[in-house]
């Protein structure tokens, strides 16, 4: 019998509960980091979906945002969805020049890349490593991927329409990222993914 | 290979994109220079209108939607969403701000009503709405005609936080109390409510809406914000309170830290420091019950 690994939830701003119930609910002891204490005590940290703009001004004017920087480059495991996926990007076009990242996975995201708030969607989407049956994915002012580096595995992409081959889903190392929101769903398994990635870096 | 096609204005995302907002601070802007402040400070999106409640409190007369060019502009202006005021009832205003392409649509007693009788039917819009309400029933009955996120509604243009404190306890007294009844009471709770009973037996079972809260109306300073966030608000609007106010660009930052930590009282009290004037307030209680914004949608 194992202690379940402690994932900490970023809680600057965000959808901070729904990804604290869908931790909790593939059974991860589940905590709130708003402070560097706070972000000693995890194995693992999700970054919500949010406003990233918000987000990285916050974690700056906290003091957060080096002590993110170091945990990340010492191997803690991130998953990051929507506004997180362009906290752990190296490279963001369409943001403010000022805006700062974690960093880590090495892509470029664009922000709002499917467009404004009425564009905003629900898809099916084929995502390796959570078994056969396709995740219902919901798009809100979300970001994509434009370019992915060598060392980054494309776990899924858009499969029909316009946007078709779009990335959307990637990992590098401990490293996670979706442009939507598997914490609205209620469907775990990316979730469940994440808390595996951070079992074994322990 | 799937073939299921991309489905734009479900309600799961319009409720989403305001899941998204939490914590953070939804800033009132008439202007692009206004709009950057508060994207500077730290907002998690703006509201274009015309006048701040105050103003249109001050100056009286009829308020309406804003100037479309004024919303392009705010729009291309900032990277964080933009929200817009539509009169109650007036979907043709709603309209026309969805096909401007904002974020939200907030149907709001801060503008004069359009229709005494029907608020819009949020259903037809691929645009989300926010709707304000003074108590638990109101908000139900807005989410049945398809709000996507509820508001407190407060006193607006007023800087006084009372009737934001009211309306919140109210809310959340009322939610309270249907997580405790029967099955049976419940049926009575709906019908007292004015609100159907499959989304009070929803409410009861979850103990909070389907919804995210925001609170608005009246927030003023970073300690208003902080006991709005404490009463169990999920975010905050402020209206007037920012630019009305002598330092707005340092207000505007102070708010947005303490919405953060507003369980922190030594970070409430350190960015409270230094903020210049407040906006000049007016007691609810001194308002003529008619000329008050709180009564206005039913």
């Amino acid at each position: 019998m194992t202690t379940p690994p402690r994932i900490g939830v970023l809680a600057l701003q965000g959808d901070v509960r729904e990804h604290e119930s869908a931790l909790s609910a593939v059974g991860a002891d589940v905590v709130r980091v708003r402070s560097t204490e706070q972000l000693a005590l995890v194995d693992g940290l999700v970054i919500p979906g949010g406003e990233s703009t918000t987000m990285s001004k916050l974690a700056l004017s906290t003091g957060l945002l080096e002590p993110l920087r170091e945990a990340r480059r010492s191997g803690m495991p991130m998953y990051g969805s929507c506004a997180g996926m362009i906290m752990l990007a190296d490279r963001v076009t369409d943001a403010r020049p000022d805006q700062e990242t974690i960093g880590g996975l090495d892509i470029t995201v664009r922000r709002n890349a499917f467009g404004r708030q009425v564009d905003s969607f629900e898809t099916d989407i084929g995502i390796a490593g959570v078994g056969p049956d396709p995740v219902h994915a919901v798009f809100i002012r979300a970001p994509w991927v434009e370019s992915a580096g060598p060392e980054v595995e494309v776990l899924g992409t858009i499969e029909s329409g316009d946007d078709a081959g779009t990335i959307v889903a990637v990992r590098q190392g401990q490293l996670l990222a979706t442009s939507f929101h598997p914490e609205l769903t209620g469907d775990h398994r990316i979730h469940r993914m994440f808390v595996e990635i951070v079992r074994r870096s322990r | 290979m799937s073939n299921v096609p991309a489905v734009v204005g479900t309600e799961r995302v319009k409720r989403g994109m305001a899941e998204m907002l939490k914590g953070g601070v939804i800033m009132d802007v008439v202007n692009v220079e206004q709009a950057k402040i508060a994207e500077d400070a730290g907002a998690v999106a703006v509201m274009a209108l015309e006048r701040v409640p105050a103003d249109i409190r001050a100056e009286g007369g009829v308020s309406r939607m804003s100037d479309p060019d004024m919303i392009d502009a705010i729009v291309a202006a900032v990277s964080i969403p933009v929200m817009a005021k539509a009169r109650i009832g007036h979907f043709a205003e709603a309209q026309i701000l969805q096909s401007l392409g904002v974020d939200y649509v907030d149907e709001s007693e801060v503008l004069s009503p359009a229709d005494y009788a029907n608020h819009i039917d949020k259903w037809q819009f691929t645009v989300p709405f926010v709707c304000g309400a003074t108590n638990l029933g109101e908000a139900l009955r807005r989410l049945t005609e398809g709000a996507a996120m509820i508001r407190s509604k407060g006193e607006a243009g007023t800087g006084d936080v009372s009737n934001a404190v009211t309306h919140m306890r109210k809310i959340l007294g009322q939610i309270r109390a249907l997580t405790s009844m029967s099955k049976d009471e419940l049926y009575v709770a709906a019908k007292e409510l004015q609100a159907p009973y499959d989304l009070v037996k929803e409410v009861a079972d979850a103990g909070r809406l389907p919804v995210v809260l925001f609170t608005a109306g009246g927030i003023a300073t970073p300690a208003d914000a902080a006991l709005m966030m404490q009463l169990g608000a999920d975010g905050v609007f402020v209206g007037s309170g920012i630019f009305k106010s002598g330092d707005p660009a340092k207000r505007a930052d102070a708010i947005v830290q303490a919405t953060m930590h507003f369980d922190s009282p030594d970070v409430v009290a350190k960015v409270s420091r230094g903020l210049g004037e407040a906006m000049v307030g007016i007691n609810v209680a001194d308002i003529p019950v008619h000329h008050r914004l709180e009564d206005r949608g039913w």
